[in-house]
């Protein structure tokens, strides 16, 4: 069976050359959660726009392949692609404030993928949008879906774009920190809704995160990242019980601790950032070298 | 409380008329030319000037002059114009309709060419499609509509003679019409030789008009959907499978379309006010062109009657982008 996603040797640049992923290679079964981890800048969510081919226009994929369900991104033409993306992906995006039209409707907004470009009739896609509404505890689906986004809540908005990404049964979906931008006490909610989703409908997931805890909550596999490069890649549960990277274990020291809350945070080591740094910068030189 | 912002509405309209008029009556008092002077021959005693001058009321103060005019307006009484005898409220809404016509289809064609060529400069954005609508947007605004008049008159009155370069309406031709709204009376009758022969005359001063307002639209949309077009909800329907026509056309024009409508609206009026000077360069027979006239003849209660009218209609095309406004923005409905 092959894999739901694989991504082979990806590396991308921007205008001035700069590498910003490097020869990135990951796969993620059907049905399993991959946890892409790091911090700021590493290009985790690179990974996901890349997939879902909504890069901004500045960079530009130089290498490597992209399969979804064995189809090569890379070699369909733009619409067979774009439609395809449509058809087995979707995006649970980071911030529920900006990620829904403010000038429509929910209601619309949940359908028009499921009747535009699957080609569901209308009332089987509304049908569906309320089922789904259920799914994530919406109670009155009637009230949100003729309703404006200014008039939900942030945590009601991630909800509706949960049960929006999961509407359509893709087969991969691609979350882009879908926690960060919600208050505490609704990302615990958040993150056992798209848990219980994901047990439910069986969709694999490209999770992408900075933060360990959820990682360790939510995902089988993980990939740690820093600075576009994949530096381990491991079971989840193997990863915190016996982390092998110098990088993957500055990073576990870093994390903040609710059982210890007055200890100091501490930053990533320095010793183990320089280290890194050098293994990156000669992999880069001997990257160039082919490449021009 | 939708009535109170109504009438709140509606007395500051009030209150920017009157000022309109007090300043327009003033003014043109004050202004050096004289109508009496205009109206009698070079050896006129002074006895006939004191008596024209009587006649119409001129020999009164300003506020007094003022008041009896005003008392008149509000009753609908516009007074005579002195250089064509005649009603001036009937003269006014008889030319109204033809500058009414001139300025709706320049807006119509400003809002075509303007949004075509911005969704089409956002779509192609970084490339020589939208280098090159930027130079030709950059163009037409560079150069003002009465210009545009003179370079539209020599390429299609002149060179190519293919537009009739004067006039309304050729006067050859049997109107049936009832209304002074020629050209949209034609579409309703289904009478489209007339139409054609209509805007074979409005077509080119309509473009004049239409050229700056279309690059200012063209500008400011391109540059608003572009921003638009980065955010995470664009993003979204994109990876729902939509081309990047649809998601400009269903996400973003809309949304974008709100910092350009105040724009338009403002930039209409001045279009209306650009009808005054490019009528008179097509002999195009409505109210700017008749402006003209009762400025060179000093025809005080016509210039009145005029101006007050195009500040009616700025009042009115201001009221109705704020209601589009709301109508466009969900945030602005409620509340």
């Amino acid at each position: 069976m092959s894999a739901c996603l694989d991504i082979a040797n990806l590396s991308a640049v921007l205008p001035n050359g700069q590498r910003v992923l490097r020869s990135v290679s990951l796969a993620v079964q059907p049905g399993e959660v991959r946890a892409l981890v790091g911090e700021s800048g590493a290009g985790k969510t690179m990974i996901g726009k890349a997939v879902l081919g909504v890069l901004p226009s500045s960079v530009r994929l130089v290498e490597g392949d992209m399969l979804l369900e064995g189809e090569d991104l890379g070699r369909l033409q733009p619409k067979a692609r774009r439609t395809l993306i449509g058809a087995r992906t979707a995006l649970i995006p980071q911030d529920p404030l900006t990620a829904l039209n403010p000038s429509r409707r929910i209601g619309p907004q949940m359908t028009d993928r499921l009747v535009r470009i699957l080609g569901w009739s209308g009332e089987k896609a509304d049908r569906r949008t309320r089922q789904l509404l259920d799914e994530v505890q919406i109670r009155d689906p009637e009230r949100v879906l003729k309703s404006y986004p200014h008039e939900l809540s942030g945590g009601m908005r991630q909800r509706v774009l949960i049960a929006a990404a999961f509407a359509a049964e893709p087969r991969l979906i691609v979350a882009d920190e879908p926690t960060t931008a919600l208050d505490v006490t609704v990302q615990k909610q958040i993150l056992r809704l798209i848990a219980a989703l994901q047990r439910e409908h069986g969709t694999a997931i490209l999770f992408v995160t900075h933060d360990l805890g959820v990682v360790a909550k939510i995902s089988q596999k993980v990939s740690v990242l820093y600075a576009g490069k994949v530096v381990e890649e491991a079971d989840t549960a193997a990863l915190f019980a016996a982390p092998q990277h110098a990088y993957t274990r500055a990073l576990m020291a870093a994390t903040p601790r609710y059982t210890d809350p007055f200890a100091s945070l501490k930053p990533v080591d320095g010793a183990v950032l320089a280290g890194l740094a050098a293994e990156i910068a000669a992999a880069d030189l001997a990257w160039r070298r082919p490449h021009g | 409380m939708l009535l109170q912002r109504f009438l709140i509405r509606l007395l500051t309209m009030l209150i920017t008329l009157f000022g309109v008029a007090i300043v327009v009556f003033v003014v043109i008092r004050v202004a050096p030319g004289d109508p009496i002077a205009m109206m009698l021959p070079p050896g006129a005693t002074d006895d006939d000037i004191a008596r024209l001058r009587a006649l119409y009321g001129l020999d009164k103060t300003i506020v007094q002059q003022f008041f009896i005019w005003l008392s008149g307006v509000v009753r609908g009484d516009f007074g005579t114009s002195i250089s064509l005898r005649q009603d001036v409220l009937g003269l006014v809404f008889n030319r109204l309709p033809a500058t009414l016509e001139l300025a709706i289809v320049a807006l119509i064609m400003a809002v075509a060419i303007g949004g075509t060529t911005a969704v089409l400069g956002a779509r192609e954005r970084g490339t020589a499609v939208e280098a090159g609508i930027d130079i030709a947007s950059g163009a037409a605004l560079s150069i003002p509509d009465f210009l545009w008049g003179l370079v539209l008159i020599l390429l299609f009155g002149v060179l190519v003679p293919i537009f009739d370069i004067s006039g309304r309406v050729s006067p050859q031709l049997d109107l049936p019409f009832a209304t002074q709204f020629y050209f949209f009376e034609s579409l309703l009758r289904l009478r489209f030789d007339l139409t054609w022969d209509l805007l074979k005359h409005m077509l080119m001063p309509a473009v004049a008009l239409a050229l700056p307002l279309a690059a200012i639209i063209s500008q400011l949309l391109k540059q608003s959907l572009k921003e638009v077009l980065d955010l995470d909800y664009v993003v979204l329907a994109r990876v729902k499978g939509f081309s990047e026509t649809q998601v400009i056309l269903r996400e973003a024009l809309k949304n974008a379309a709100l910092p350009t409508l105040t724009l338009v609206g403002v930039q209409f009026t001045f279009l209306i006010g650009g009808t005054v000077i490019v009528e008179r360069l097509f002999s195009y027979e409505g109210l700017g062109n008749m402006a003209i006239d009762a400025v060179i003849n000093r025809d005080l209660p016509l210039i009145q009657g005029i101006v007050l009218v195009f500040a009616l209609l700025f009042v009115l095309i201001n009221l109705v982008v704020d209601m589009m406004y709301a109508l466009l923005n969900p945030r602005l409905r409620h509340g």
